[in-house]
């Protein structure tokens, strides 16, 4: 009893341990607690079309990276005939193709994947520092001082300004009507807003949508307001940024500088893929420490076979409150388990059908078997070796009577089961039928109960994502492993110990 | 009558429940090191001889299988004997013959075996079919308890037994188990045969239980049961709490036959003794294993345990 004291300190710390894990998980790398979470990955394509004249080629496009809203998963070019090198290090990050000599109509490709992603440790780019004003004509410099003079006295401050800008833009009254020639609308607000002397960053957007190809990239200014970010979309003059908005060039340069070409032209294409929130997860933290790495980076087959055994300790422990806390025995201690995992395998319904099925068959056989005078291992092999035949049979008439589920029965443990018919066909032989069916349903029961809370996909989710919570169900089980109140059964078992005409001595 | 009891009234009567059993008493009183030489009948029998108490005489003991093939001439001159595997719980694979033409085994209730049949039967004792855990096991032959007279008319087939539980030396409770036709001659009370609570002081019944209900009379012959008093009683108790230092072993069962011969025999020791005991006796367990847990261990001789016990509970 002494030893309670550091025994209650290792629970806490296994408990402290696995749900600070779990947490962790949850919190830092985003896992939720629940299944069937998804996300939006963002497949976008860049295409870059220009006419080659025989010279060497260097050609530079501007390339989104990571920002508030979007994670990028990976990136790629397709560009044959053409060195590539990434200059992600530059002010502008751009993907670089050259070529000695190039000819004719060249199409270059990049594409990225990006995650739709409220939470990125990116934050934008502060103001850029303000421009000196263009020089203008006398007329025009006239006009424009006018037009700002105009809006400032109906704005509050640097992003009411720009808007009104651009709404008196749209409005085409006669100075603006001036100011617009030889300009198109995005080079004049542009113009205006330095001239008014505004902190904005001029950036090229590409607005995200489903399966759309050809689109233009389009035109928005950042207005910078003490820590506010406002966005407006210069072709239109509205405020705002969609969620589905990627900013694809942040430094008011353009797309492409091209060398030996002409008529050069971009255009994107998207598509939005939805995956599952583990694999999103998985390919956004990839490149992060060890820590991090979870099951998910195992293959795909090894992960199934986590499933499976990460559930485990799950059956375990169903088993482990049936025994201690309701005091069912069950023949084999942790047989159910296995039938259980067996059952997940198959479907439900045929699983134990095939399984009832197996062992009765196994019974005959046996019966037969103890008839001959075998050794005891003679005779289990004997009954492994019927079992696995009866087992080839039934799913081959299962499959072709269509139920294909009767092929599973294969994911049955063949050695447990040649046991299990060996201890029921003593028992049947000592205490008989009755007793069979007791002990058999109570295992199977078990089995039962074991497959649903195993089956649940709320518990595969989180073992399956929290191995953390392993950790958890130690503690449980060492805690159940030291419980010495009643069992269930015991409560029935002792009551006429409680009876008082029970307990009435002989003399 | 209610068939269910709340924890808290059991407490209060002192029951013993398995989950404490297991924690308190097994694992903290008795050291795994030592349960080999109870859960094996052949080591026991060894200890027990050396402490100088009396046990079934051994007929012989087979080891390998084809010792099985000379088993005929050894049986030859055992009118009556049993056949046990050493290391089997809860009487499981115990095959008794109270007679035989050297073709055919009689069980006592005069079915009869086939040579064939024993074979089988020692076949698979040695193949680890009742052993603990499946291993490998020797098949024990002794020669049968001759039956006292004094508990005819009480037990149907079988031999009465006497279950003591033995805790650090003391014994705490005691109970006979009288087969029954129900029970198919076997002394499992949850086949149905009678268990008895004996008095620790005079040996006599106090309290008798069939399917866990009270019972008067034994349910085949209807001899009142109140009068079931077992001879030489004190010196079972002295039997029993010596086994504490034969054994080590803190919380132990142990199970004495009278022989009409030679007495009070030494059957076996069980390490992990059941809990029905209280039902026979209609009492619990536990204060009195708090009681003996304040008494003085290993200070006085086993009489003088004995004499302790008899004072104390009764």
């Amino acid at each position: 009893m002494q030893q309670k004291v550091p025994f209650y300190i290792l629970l806490l710390l296994l408990v402290g341990i696995g749900l600070g894990s779990a947490i962790h998980r949850h919190i830092d790398l985003e896992v939720p607690w629940t299944p069937g979470e998804t996300r939006e990955v963002w497949s976008v394509e860049a295409r870059l079309e220009f006419t080659a004249r025989d010279k060497p080629v260097i050609a530079l496009l501007a390339i989104p990276e990571t920002q508030p809203g979007f994670t990028l998963l990976e990136q790629g070019t397709a560009s044959p005939g053409y060195g590539l090198s990434y200059l992600t290090e530059e002010d502008v990050p751009a993907v670089r193709w050259s070529t000695q000599k190039a000819t004719g109509k060249q199409v270059l490709y990049y594409r990225a994947q990006f995650l739709l992603d409220t939470r990125t440790d990116k934050v934008w780019p502060g103001p850029p520092e303000i421009e000196p004003a263009p020089i203008l004509p006398e007329l025009e410099n006239v006009a424009a001082g006018r037009l700002l003079d105009e809006v400032r006295a109906d704005s509050a401050n640097q992003i009411t300004l720009v808007a009104q800008i651009l709404n008196t833009i749209k409005a085409n009254d006669q100075k603006v009507s001036l100011l617009k020639q030889g300009r198109d609308d995005v080079e004049l607000a542009i113009m205006l807003t330095q001239l008014a002397g505004v902190a904005a960053r001029p950036v090229t957007a590409v607005n995200l949508r489903h399966n759309r190809r050809n689109q233009d990239g389009i035109p928005y200014l950042m207005v910078y307001e003490e820590d506010q970010v406002a966005f407006f979309n210069l072709q239109t003059g509205k405020e705002g940024k969609p969620a589905r908005l990627l900013l694809w060039e942040m430094n008011g340069q353009p797309l492409i500088d091209l060398e030996g070409g002409r008529n050069t032209r971009i255009s994107f294409s998207m598509a939005r893929v939805i995956v599952p929130v583990q694999q999103a997860i998985e390919e956004k933290y990839r490149d992060l420490s060890p820590i991090r790495i979870s099951l998910h980076s195992l293959p795909q087959e090894e992960q199934q076979l986590f499933r499976g055994l990460l559930l485990i300790p799950v059956g375990v422990m169903v088993v482990m409150i049936v025994r201690v806390l309701v005091g069912l025995r069950t023949s084999g201690t942790f047989m159910p388990v296995l039938i259980a995992l067996a059952l997940m395998q198959t479907a439900l319904g045929a699983g134990l059908a095939g399984f009832v099925v197996v062992i009765f068959a196994g019974l005959v056989v046996r019966s037969y078997l103890s008839r001959l005078n075998l050794l005891l291992v003679a005779r289990i092999s004997a009954v492994i070796i019927v079992v696995i035949l009866l087992t080839a049979t039934f799913s081959v008439i299962a499959y072709n009577l269509r139920l294909v589920e009767g092929l599973n029965i294969m994911f049955f443990p063949m050695i447990i089961i040649a046991w299990t018919i060996e201890r029921l066909s003593l028992l049947w032989e000592e205490e008989g039928a009755k007793e069979v069916l007791q002990q058999g349903g109570g295992s199977l029961m078990v089995a039962l109960l074991a497959y649903v809370v195993m089956s649940n996909i709320y518990v595969q989710h989180l073992t399956f994502n929290f191995p953390g919570l392993q950790l958890v169900l130690l503690a449980f089980v060492l805690m159940l492993g030291s419980y010495t109140g009643y069992r269930l059964i015991e409560l029935v078992r002792f009551s006429p110990l409680a009876d008082k005409e029970n307990t009435d001595q002989l003399r | 009558m209610s068939w269910l009891v709340s924890p808290r009234r059991l407490r209060e009567l002192g029951v013993l429940g398995m989950n404490e059993r297991n924690i308190h008493y097994i694992a903290g009183f008795n050291e795994r090191r030592l349960f080999p030489l109870v859960d094996d009948k052949l080591k026991t029998k060894e200890i027990a001889l050396a402490s100088g108490l009396a046990v079934p005489t051994l007929i012989g003991v087979v080891r390998y299988q084809h010792q099985i093939n000379e088993i005929a001439e050894v049986l030859h001159n055992q009118a009556a004997f049993c056949i046990k595997p050493a290391k089997g719980s809860g009487g499981k694979g115990i095959l008794v013959i109270h007679d035989h033409d050297d073709e055919l085994y009689y069980k006592p209730n005069d079915q009869g075996l086939t040579l064939g049949d024993v074979k089988r039967h020692l076949s698979n004792i040695l193949a680890g079919l009742y052993s603990l855990g499946g291993q490998p096991d020797k098949a024990i032959i002794e020669q049968l308890i001759h039956f006292d007279d004094h508990f005819s008319g009480y037990s149907f087939e079988g031999v009465p037994d006497i279950r003591i539980i033995v805790f650090k030396g003391y014994p705490v409770m005691a109970m006979m188990r009288l087969s029954t036709a129900a029970s198919d001659g076997k002394a499992n009370l949850h086949q149905g045969a009678v268990g008895v609570g004996i008095d620790l002081r005079s040996g006599r019944a106090s309290h008798a239980v069939q399917y866990d209900r009270v019972v008067h009379k034994h349910p085949d012959t209807g001899l009142p049961l109140s009068e079931v008093s077992i001879p030489e009683w004190d010196k079972l108790m002295v039997m029993a709490a010596r086994c504490y230092e034969m054994s080590d072993l803190g919380y132990i069962g142990v199970d004495i036959v009278l022989d009409a011969h030679r007495g009070p025999m030494l059957l076996e020791l069980n390490a992990r003794p059941g809990l029905a005991i209280q039902i026979a006796n209609g009492r619990g367990l536990a204060e009195r294993l708090v009681q003996v847990k304040t008494f003085a261990e290993r200070a006085r001789m086993p009489d003088e345990r004995v004499a302790l016990v008899q004072q104390s509970f009764y």
